[in-house]
């Protein structure tokens, strides 16, 4: 019982203690170079663009708010055809990011994007592509994928032997 | 521990359903997995058993219908000595016979460690390229790499690379990913007798692929991207627009590309159809389609669609469904209707048309001489006398006679059946007194050699399965026809003989004596021909061989899907439509999903068309007979409908819708004919039918249609209350793949005619046979996973009801034998006999707009055989001419030396190329250039 | 008193009592914002008071749905017979001298009768959701009120032995010279404790419960019907607070300086105030122990306050 008014007398103190409530948008907070909010579309270090089309994003969307379509160029590079995302839908939770295996689709440290007409939400890819490598700097998929693509011939990725002569049979 | 087991499993799940199967096992032993008693069934290998207990056991070089070789290492498990041994010993699980009282292992620690140590070597060469692999989310390897729990690659050297190879407009090469199973050679090669893939260079860089760069010759490539576990083979078509199977909303539907009725799943996402992936079914496909199922599905996706009613010759010719069913109010109350059926719509859609327009108003819409032999096959298969052989029975034969039927060509997957069923008698003639079990597949291969079944082959010219026959017989139809009456009377001295040539007898005594001997004898033939004799001869030596043997088939092919389901209708030909129109004035046609130009001669298609007075069309695609109707109706494709089929051997099968089309002037054949019926009546809209509804009706109709309405469940068949999902519960994009048009989700579509919702909400176990949308098990996303849904690997599905047989087999009817044999074929001075040569890749109208079957397909020529190139003074590659129905066409010679004499071929069913007259004399001149 | 007199009297505690339970919205979210370090609504109006204005205008302008599978017109009832019988306890309080809608003699009476029809909201609109949430909240409302109605009856006896009256007035007269609180200290409590539970304020919201069952009785209410239970709450809230100060705190009595009527609005808003501080700083105890700890505890604990108020009462009266 006395613990209990203890507590309340307590609580009472905090009427005179500093608040920690920040009085946004007069104040900004500062945001982490890691805090998920809108999501982009990020170019690799030659200026091509990441994403691959390899639906991982959309799978791993607890909201199934990313819907895309992969296409392939003349040289076999997979990039979307279409890439939405339906931000009216989004609650940012970075699963996408999470599944990305080409760090192409990014969350960044920017959440001021309320809209008054929601279908403004629904982001197309010339919406979420940005001329950036955002946080992972220096990665090219291509150059790390075992296929050919039209970024490296077979066998000149990373770690790769040169492809192998099937007449011969040295070991 | 031998006992016989009878075993009546119920679906649990449907109680009172006619979906229920009887297991009848013979000899079972008992094995202890992990000290827990096993009953399995003997004669299996230990990983066949685990699979079949549900124990999750990795693998790769094992298939169900390929067998063991113990190549991949993967599947290792520990069996001891007896219940006291500790230590054991590591076997591969494909390897390893049941025998009773066996302990094993699955869950020892060095048997685990040893598989994951296996997956980790063969990842040490495998790419880093999931995301741009079109495998990914149905592999193989990701499966089996995510169940032995391999997830770092340790190893830090580099990974071996190899250049890839063209394979043509089917199958794409990445050769980075193999892992070195063997399984596409084997598959390829062994199963399916290919001989353009193979295995090249040596120890750790072999290389799968072709001699060089080049389209794959074998029909049945396109198997290898689900042969293949991992991504080395995957579908080009689907490449084009390509979606993983998450994405996929999916039906289980029926192949439209040929009579036999092949089980697919076809998968459709953003409105488009994706891909054709096999759906197992014990008794028709099994595990494989050919390249025309699989890959023939563009057609849906087409820009010849038709996508808008018309009502043609007036000011606006697009219009609105209000629009179009005023003006066909006046058009059916005012005049008399007559309904032309079509051998590729649905039963559903055919009997709706009947009720429409009257029993004696509907018309086959095929030629006279086509469906007299349709006719004729069906009143053989109703007597009941033999039993029409299923692909399952095919294969399970030992001794199989082709009687005039290209089959290569016209049923390609009876073709991959009759060589199984060749391979499967040699290999249990070679297997007789040794303790050798079947599955033992390269010990088997090694043992049988270049033995084979009896297969006699009996065509008009040479077929791939030629080189795997006892006995080959090339000639005229008529010939082969008194070849098969030749047989029978050796089978049955009673009958009259007939005489044919010394080189003939000898054969025909062959493959009597050869049929004789025969335990389950399967007669093909079917109506590529054009020959009602061959019909009647094949079907009497299948009636004489009861006499000998335990259980004999018979299959008869026929032209396109529903062939069978149209004939079994009984009504008249085109021909007599025509009369019909030309006799009386004021009748409008009313024409289903029926290119009447590739089905008759262009000129008796005129003649129709112009006596005509209205003519209404339904189609889904552009062609010559829609351009000439009056009212055109966009009809759904076998993708955007529910509807059954019946295929060449009676079966019955459902197959269901896939989507709704964005565009909603398409609809199903039969819901307009319905609707029209409203119209006529007066009475409701017409929607109130479902599919079993109208197939009830069917019943009622036509008595030799019984027992078709309950080939499937009905359309408010539940399982716990609930539906059942088309799309795998993974199924992304949902709040934002049409968010473009408006950021609101739209309510899902609803299916009033099947049971299927068209998402992923519903009943998320195993749906009955006849109601699988996709094959998928926790762990198994590859289609591998249909070992979860079988009683055991490779054996029948769960509770499965593979279609609803429509012919009843009576063992005690008497045959009664057709005795009138044709004449002896002569050729004919200045005359040639034409004949089809139909293609796999170009014969079939919807399959030819895939793009890469156009660029398969052959060009037109005409083949002659030498003896009358000689005289007529060309030699291959000459133009030729030959005079049709008062046109002529001049084209290559292609000079064939197993053609007899007088009979002359010509590639059927291309488009550009009127419809001959088969089985006719023309008159064939050399052009002088 | 004339008529005119009096119906300004009954109008203006409505008017008076209304507002001060949309106040309390405002009041309320503020005072647990700063007892949690934080500011609160502050950027409708002045201080943020506005946002009563808003919640309001929310409230009213909500969907008003009735479930299809509930009990219609006893789904649209039982908010308003919270809202009814709390407004009808009012009745009998004496603000100040000559403020109150009716002297009653058995005012405290009254006040319990009334207080119990309470239970009815409780119950038929959990039960009239057909939703088993809802229903057990109302299961669970039911017996609370059930069991503390019995001590909060018994909690007051002590005080009408000592003032001889169920007439409010009378017993605010009779502290003229001692606040009731300094006698009846075990009184006070036990009928603090009490009025929390019968208002199911936090810690003793046991039939809402958002954690367990989701807002329980009145999980499927919305718009104005769900703001009838809002309302309902902080008229009760403020009508315990009001009997508090009158039974023992001497109602309007104190110091010259100020007038009775503001010496009552002080000790009512300190009461509020201690209301809202219970919810900021205590935890919810479990069902069963708030059941025990009434029988088990408060029930042996009022009789005895009751039998040693009724001895020493007698011993002094001689």
């Amino acid at each position: 019982m006395l613990s209990h008014l203890r507590t309340m007398w307590l609580v009472f103190l905090h009427l005179f203690h500093k608040k920690e409530t920040i009085e946004y948008p007069e104040e900004k907070a500062p945001l982490h170079p890691r805090y998920r909010g809108r999501i982009v579309l990020t170019t690799d270090p030659d200026g091509g663009e990441r994403c691959v089309g390899c639906y991982l994003c959309a799978v791993a969307c607890p909201v199934d708010c990313i819907a895309l379509q992969a296409t392939e160029d003349e040289e076999g590079r997979r990039y979307p055809e279409f890439f939405r995302i339906n931000f009216s839908r989004c609650i940012f939770c970075g699963y996408c990011e999470d599944a990305c295996p080409t760090y192409a689709i990014q969350l960044i440290p920017d959440f001021e994007m309320a809209e008054y007409n929601r279908q403004n939400l629904v982001f197309e890819k010339e919406d979420l592509l940005i001329n950036s490598q955002g946080k992972y700097p220096g990665y090219n998929f291509y150059r790390v994928a075992g296929l050919e693509a039209g970024v490296k011939k077979k066998g000149e990725g990373v770690n790769e032997e040169p492809p192998v002569d099937v007449h011969s049979l040295l070991p | 521990m031998a006992k016989s087991l009878k075993l009546v499993v119920a679906c649990s799940l449907i109680h009172d359903s006619p979906f229920e199967v009887i297991i009848t096992n013979d000899t079972m032993s008992t094995i202890y997995i992990d000290n827990k008693p096993f009953e399995v069934k003997a004669g299996k290998n230990l990983l066949e058993a685990c699979l079949s207990l549900g124990i999750d056991l990795p693998y790769f070089c094992w298939h169900p219908a390929l067998g063991s070789v113990g190549a991949c290492r993967q599947c290792a498990v520990k069996v001891f000595k007896d219940e006291n041994d500790t230590r054991g010993r590591l076997v591969m699980s494909c390897m390893e016979s049941i025998k009773d009282g066996l302990h094993l292992s699955v869950s020892d620690t060095t048997a685990k460690a040893f598989r994951s140590q296996v997956i980790e070597w063969l990842m040490t060469n495998h790419p880093h390229d999931c995301p741009v692999c079109d495998e990914g989310g149905s592999c193989h390897l990701q499966d089996m790499t995510v169940m032995t729990g391999h997830d770092y690659r340790r190893y830090h050297y580099k990974k071996r690379t190899y250049t890839n190879q063209y394979l043509g407009p089917f199958i794409h090469h990445e050769m980075n990913r193999c892992i070195q199973c063997y399984r596409c050679v084997r598959y390829y090669h062994d199963y399916a007798g290919g001989k353009d893939l193979n295995v090249f260079a040596a120890h750790n860089h072999v290389y799968f692929g072709r001699e060089q760069n080049g389209v794959l010759q074998s029909p049945f490539s396109g198997n290898l991207t689900e042969v293949c576990p991992t991504g080395v083979f995957t579908d080009k078509t689907l490449r084009e627009h390509y979606t993983r199977k998450w994405d996929l909303t999916t039906a289980p539907s029926v192949c439209h590309h040929c009579s036999l009725g092949c089980n697919t799943i076809a998968g459709e996402r953003y409105g488009a159809l994706r891909c054709i992936t096999n759906r197992f079914n014990s008794q028709v496909n099994g595990y494989f389609l050919c390249d025309r199922g699989r890959f023939g599905y563009e057609f849906v996706n087409s820009d010849n669609r038709i996508t808008q009613p018309l009502i043609r010759n007036r000011a606006v010719e697009a219009v609105d469904e209000t629009v179009l069913m005023d003006h066909l109010r006046t058009l059916i109350t005012n005049n008399t209707i007559i309904g032309i059926g079509s051998p590729r719509a649905s039963v559903e859609s055919n009997v709706a048309l009947m009720q429409l327009v009257g029993k004696e108003n509907f018309y086959q819409g095929i030629s006279d001489n086509l469906g007299f032999i349709e006719k004729r096959i069906v009143e053989v298969l109703q007597t009941g006398v033999v039993k029409t052989a299923s692909l399952n029975d095919i294969q399970q034969s030992d001794a199989i006679l082709v009687l005039g039927e290209d089959i290569w060509n016209t049923a390609p997957v009876m073709a991959l059946a009759v060589r199984q069923g060749v391979m499967h008698t040699a290999a249990e003639q070679a297997l007789q007194n040794r303790a050798l079990p079947a599955w033992h597949d390269a010990a088997v291969r090694e043992l049988v050699q270049e033995e084979k079944g009896f297969l006699a082959n009996c065509t008009i010219t040479t077929s791939p399965l030629d080189e795997i026959s006892t006995s080959v017989v090339h000639a005229a139809p008529d010939e082969l026809a008194r070849i098969g009456f030749a047989i029978t009377q050796h089978l049955n001295a009673s009958l009259s003989p007939v005489q044919l040539g010394n080189d003939a007898m000898t054969k025909v005594a062959a493959i009597a004596a050869a049929l004789q001997r025969a335990k389950r004898p399967v007669i093909i033939s079917g109506t590529s021909c054009y020959n009602e004799a061959l019909i009647r001869a094949a079907f009497d030596i299948a009636a004489a061989l009861k006499a000998t043997a335990d259980e004999v088939h018979i299959a008869y092919v026929l032209p396109e899907c529903n062939s069978m389901g149209l004939a079994m209708m009984g009504a008249s030909s085109f021909e007599n439509a025509v009369l019909r129109v030309s006799r009386n004035t004021n009748v409008t046609a009313i024409l289903l999903e029926n290119d009447i130009y590739r089905n008759m001669p262009a000129h008796i298609a005129d003649v129709f068309f112009d006596k005509c007075q209205q003519c209404i069309v339904l189609d889904s695609l552009n062609n010559p007979t829609t351009q000439k109707a009056d009212v055109l109706i966009p009809a759904a494709t076998f993708a955007e409908a529910d509807g059954t089929l019946v295929n060449n051997e009676g079966r019955a099968q459902r197959f269901y819708q896939v989507f709704i089309p964005a565009n909603k002037n398409i609809q199903e054949s039969w819901k307009w004919l319905l609707k029209l019926q409203a119209l006529k009546n007066g009475t409701g809209n017409g929607q109130a039918h479902h599919p079993e509804d109208v197939l009830t009706l069917c019943e009622q109709l036509m008595p030799q249609f019984t027992g078709i309405a309950s080939v499937a469940p009905p359309h408010d068949f539940r399982i716990h209350g609930q539906s059942l999902p088309r799309a795998p519960h993974r199924y992304s994009g949902r709040t934002a793949m049409l968010s473009n048009l408006a950021v609101s989700e739209p309510k899902p579509k609803q299916d009033g005619d099947s049971p299927f919702t068209f998402t992923m909400e519903g009943f998320s176990g195993m749906p009955p046979s006849p109601l699988i949308p996709f094959f998928w098990s926790p762990g198994w996303n590859s289609i591998q996973s249909v070992n979860k849904y079988q009683q055991e690997p490779g054996g029948a599905l769960r509770n499965e009801h593979a279609g609803q047989l429509l012919f009843q087999y009576k063992q005690e009817a008497a045959p009664v034998y057709f005795k009138d044999m044709p004449e002896a074929f002569v050729a004919r001075n200045e005359k040639w006999l034409l004949l089809p040569q139909y293609y796999i890749m170009g014969s079939e109208e919807l399959s030819f707009y895939t793009s890469g079957v156009a660029e398969l397909s052959p060009d037109v020529y005409i083949a002659i055989s030498e003896k009358d190139a000689e005289p007529l003074g060309v030699v291959n590659g000459s133009l030729i001419s030959i005079k049709v129905f008062e046109q002529t066409y001049e084209l290559p010679v292609k000079i064939e030396a197993a053609l007899q004499r007088g009979v002359a071929l010509m590639p059927a069913g291309l488009p550009g190329i009127q419809v001959m007259p088969w089985n006719g004399y023309v008159q064939l001149v050399s052009v002088k250039l | 008193m004339n008529t005119t007199e009096h119906i300004l009297i009954v109008f203006g505690v409505l008017f008076v009592l209304l507002n001060i339970a949309a106040g309390l919205i405002w009041v309320e979210r503020r005072l647990l914002a700063l007892w949690q370090d934080r500011l609160g609504p502050n950027r409708a109006g002045p201080l943020g008071i506005f946002i009563v204005l808003a919640d309001t205008l929310k409230l009213f302008f909500k969907e008003d749905w009735v479930p299809p599978f509930a009990d219609k017109w006893v789904f649209i009832t039982a908010p308003a017979i919270v809202v009814a019988s709390v407004l009808m306890s009012f009745v009998i309080i004496p603000f100040a001298p000559g403020i109150v809608v009716a002297d009653l003699n058995i005012g405290i009476i009254f006040f319990l009768a009334m207080s119990s029809l309470g239970v009815y909201s409780i119950v038929l609109g959990g039960w009239a959701s057909n939703n088993k949430y809802a229903l057990l909240g109302a299961l669970r409302g039911a017996s609370q009120m059930i069991a503390y109605e019995v001590f909060m009856g018994l909690s007051l006896m002590g005080v009408v032995m000592l003032s001889g009256s169920f007439n409010l007035g009378e017993i605010v007269a009779a502290q003229k010279n001692l606040w009731f609180v300094v006698t009846q200290p075990v009184g006070f409590v036990v009928f603090l404790i009490a009025g929390i539970a019968e208002t199911h304020r936090l810690p003793f919201d046991i039939p809402e419960a958002e954690s367990e069952l989701i807002a329980g009785y009145h999980a499927e209410y919305s718009g104005m019907k769900f703001g009838m239970f809002f309302i309902g709450e902080y008229l009760g809230v403020t009508l315990i607070s009001a009997m508090i100060v009158t039974l023992f705190f001497g109602g309007w009595l104190g110091p010259a300086f100020l007038p009775p009527l503001v010496w009552f609005v002080i000790k009512l808003f300190f009461f509020i105030g201690l209301f809202i501080l219970l919810r900021a700083s205590l935890p919810r105890p479990r069902y069963d122990q708030l059941i025990s700890y009434g029988w088990k505890i408060l029930l042996p604990l009022v009789l005895l306050n009751v039998l040693v108020t009724g001895a020493i009462a007698l011993y002094l009266r001689g």
